[in-house]
């Protein structure tokens, strides 16, 4: 027993000495300054990051970048938040949309506009594709971090059911009347056993379709320009919006599949003729789906009294973090830079399906002819750039956003499954958001 | 016990040296992290931890009002007896057949053994192809003869009997391996003598058999109990991640979703001092009753 502990012990020495001489043998020899990068790209996005990060070092020798995988976005956001309280964070993290305002208010963060500018990189930020640059700038137009990887809600429709039931293929809803009535003609031929499906609730069917038709979040422009917001979304709009949705499940028109990409599966395997969901989903239907023809359309729009706006972006940027030593920001900032032009956007939009994030880029695809072979690819692009975001629509900037969304998809559920009624879950929702709104408002004080 | 009673230790040091490595473990893995929860649960710290304030015991107050944690307590319950009785009951009908002469007797009972083997995550994955809505092989089936949808997406009813089941099948093996313990040790005399009495199978089982494994019995609704309320994050997880809107979020699915997904530290650990206080409540019965053992 005691001669096992000592061998242990003795083997715990021998690999500290050997890591502490690795970790000097590393310095000594280092000449490219080192940054670290964490995301949360798992799988084939990851490859393709890691892909772009090697690109990136052998593009020249002055720099490294070392990507790490920290896991799904909650995780890698905090793993980030634990490190950097013990002071070992990377200097780059990617974090998802919703924790936007955690980040901005943490006091830990180099603005990305700033730190371009200290190490003289002129970006044209005018080239950034309004509704991306906007989500994560302040309301004084200053970005805080880099648009990475971002996605929006479209329509996906099945090609095939539509011809059988006697549809225009080549004709995808473009109303919300027209879903209604194209969903009652698949399920009524047989060609599908339920209309639609979406995925993200709270993303595709609150926040994207109320910035599509102009109209807000929450008040005080979303929470642009005071922390002392509150949600609007229990307005007629939604509560009519929400009350179809739940009306429409008992005729199977609509079908609830679940949260972020569970419903995926419904519109795979044929049973739901449409899904409302990311645009980065592209990737995967191609892959998944062979046994009919799919593309993809804008969202869907009640029309009327409302404009046709803007859809609001998914997915995540990268945040720089503060506190490191100035000379590893050179690297950061190099690599931001690379990550921002045309061809490595390009390069990622080909490889993921996320948009790309400046009018360059998208010039770029079109010149090479991309997207007239894939034009289910455009779809994304034109329903961002649709009119110019307006401070409705621009984005989302709340606190506990990430709460917020889970008690939003909570009562959708609750209202899905008929045990509230959509005015009785909207309210609940918007009642116990504004108290995490206030929570959050209530720390930084 | 005897043998052990007197065993002395030459070196009056080595004793200590020998607990150590427990005493360590246990101040660092449980006491240290227990005091953290203990001290985030007065305080509300931003996600960053720039920002700390003392706050008394609000977070309590604010967790014994709140609608959601009320109905989280009423899931923990209803998820804590449905695992507790279904594995249970499925485990003893189990024990009581490979307890019986058959051909094949040592297969069986490994093979009911396995899936305490198995994973909780595992497991909820095993049981979401079973089930899953879309491309559930159970489903699938169901749909030849029924219209009925097994859609735990939306039937908060269907997602806790699914989350009850699975998290009872994964600890079947564990309550079979002390149920088929406790059958041998019941002397066979007593069934032989019932049997010459002319009591039925079932009358044995009633009479003889039941209030002779009640020891038993207690000791597994214990750990059934021990076992839902703070090992099952693991199929939930899997499977519905609380859903639909709040049906099966039990008491630790709740206190992981506001800390580690909201980072609500201060709420979170609040939450945690309540299981602890629960598990302590678990830990004193355990000790009380099932040590005394139960009179019969």
């Amino acid at each position: 027993m005691l001669a096992k502990g000592r061998v242990l012990m003795a083997s715990l020495v021998l690999a500290l000495v050997t890591a502490l001489f690795a970790a000097f043998a590393l310095t000594a020899a280092a000449q490219p300054v080192e940054a670290q990068f964490w995301h949360a790209m798992g799988g084939r996005l990851g490859e393709v990051v890691q892909e772009l990060v090697d690109r990136f070092n052998q593009s020249q020798d002055q720099y490294r970048i070392t990507a790490v995988f920290r896991g799904n976005y909650s995780e890698t956001m905090t793993a980030a938040i634990a490190a950097y309280r013990a002071r070992n964070h990377p200097h780059i993290v990617q974090v998802f949309e919703v924790g936007t305002q955690t980040m901005l208010m943490s006091g830990a963060v180099y603005p990305v506009y700033q730190l371009m500018a200290d190490h003289g990189y002129e970006i044209d930020w005018n080239d950034f594709v309004p509704p991306v640059l906007s989500y994560y700038s302040t309301a004084d137009g200053n970005l805080y971090s880099m648009p990475f990887n971002s996605s929006t809600p479209i329509l996906y429709y099945n090609k095939t059911a539509f011809a059988q039931a006697g549809l225009d293929p080549e004709r995808p809803p473009e109303t919300w009347q027209e879903v209604e009535e194209f969903s009652r003609r698949l399920i009524q031929s047989g060609a599908a056993e339920c209309g639609f499906t979406i995925g993200w609730p709270s993303w595709t069917m609150i926040e994207s379709t109320r910035a599509w038709h102009g109209l807000p979040f929450a008040t005080h422009e979303n929470g642009y320009t005071s922390l002392d917001t509150q949600l609007v979304i229990n307005d007629e709009f939604t509560i009519n919006h929400i009350d179809r949705l739940a009306r429409w499940q008992s005729e199977r028109i609509f079908r609830y599949g679940g949260r972020g990409g569970d419903a995926e599966p419904l519109f795979i395997n044929g049973q739901c003729a449409m899904i409302i969901q990311s645009s980065a989903a592209q990737g995967g239907f191609r892959s998944a789906i062979n046994r009919f023809e799919w593309a993809t359309a804008m969202l869907p729009h009640y029309g009327g009294e409302y404009p046709k706006v803007n859809s609001v972006i998914g997915g995540a940027t990268l945040w720089v973090l503060a506190g490191k030593p100035a000379r590893e920001y050179e690297a950061v900032a190099a690599f931001l830079k690379f990550l921002s032009e045309p061809e490595q956007q390009a390069y990622w939009h080909k490889e993921t399906g996320y948009v790309p994030i400046s009018r360059s880029a998208q010039a770029l695809l079109e010149a090479e002819g991309y997207l007239d072979q894939n034009p289910d690819q455009r779809t994304a692009y034109s329903q961002l750039t649709y009119s110019p975001p307006t401070p409705e629509t621009r984005g989302l900037r709340l606190g506990n956003f990430v709460q917020i969304r889970d008690v939003i998809e909570e009562e959708l559920e609750n209202i899905f499954r008929g045990q509230k009624s959509a005015k009785q879950g909207l309210d609940d929702a918007v009642r116990r958001s504004n108290q995490l709104l206030r929570e959050f408002a209530s720390l930084y004080q | 016990m005897s043998l052990l009673e007197r065993a002395v230790f030459k070196n009056r040091w080595l004793p200590y040296v020998l607990v150590l490595p427990q005493v360590v473990i246990t101040l660092v893995f449980f006491f240290w992290p227990a005091f953290q929860s203990l001290r985030l649960s007065l305080l509300r710290v931003s996600p960053f931890g720039d920002r700390v304030f003392f706050v008394g015991l609000r977070n309590f107050q604010q967790l014994f009002s709140s609608v959601e944690y009320r109905i989280s307590v009423v899931n923990t319950i209803v998820f804590t007896l449905g695992v507790t009785f279904v594995t249970l009951i499925v485990s003893l009908v189990a024990a009581l057949l490979a307890n019986q002469k058959i051909r094949g007797r040592p297969l069986y009972r490994t093979l009911l053994l396995v899936p305490y083997g198995i994973a909780p995550p595992v497991a909820g994955v095993v049981w979401l192809f079973l089930f899953h809505p879309a491309y559930g092989i159970v489903q699938y089936l169901f749909s030849f003869f029924t219209d009925w949808e097994l859609n735990w997406y939306v039937d908060g009813a269907v997602a806790m009997a699914l989350v009850i089941l699975t998290s009872a099948w994964t600890h079947l093996g564990y309550d079979i391996a002390f149920f088929l313990a406790g059958l041998q040790l019941i002397p066979r005399e007593l069934l032989e003598a019932a049997s010459v009495d002319g009591a039925t199978p079932f009358q044995r089982l009633l009479h003889v058999t039941l209030p002779l494994l009640s020891p038993v019995i207690f000791f597994l609704v214990v750990m059934n109990m021990i076992y839902a309320l703070f090992d099952t994050f693991g199929v939930i997880h899997a499977i519905t991640r609380g859903g639909p809107g709040t049906a099966t979020e039990t008491l630790v699915y709740k206190a992981y979703k506001d800390g580690f997904l909201a980072m609500n530290m201060g709420s979170s650990s609040a939450q945690s001092v309540v299981l602890m206080v629960l598990a302590i409540i678990f830990t004193w019965l355990q000790f009380r009753f099932i040590e005394r053992r139960v009179s019969y």
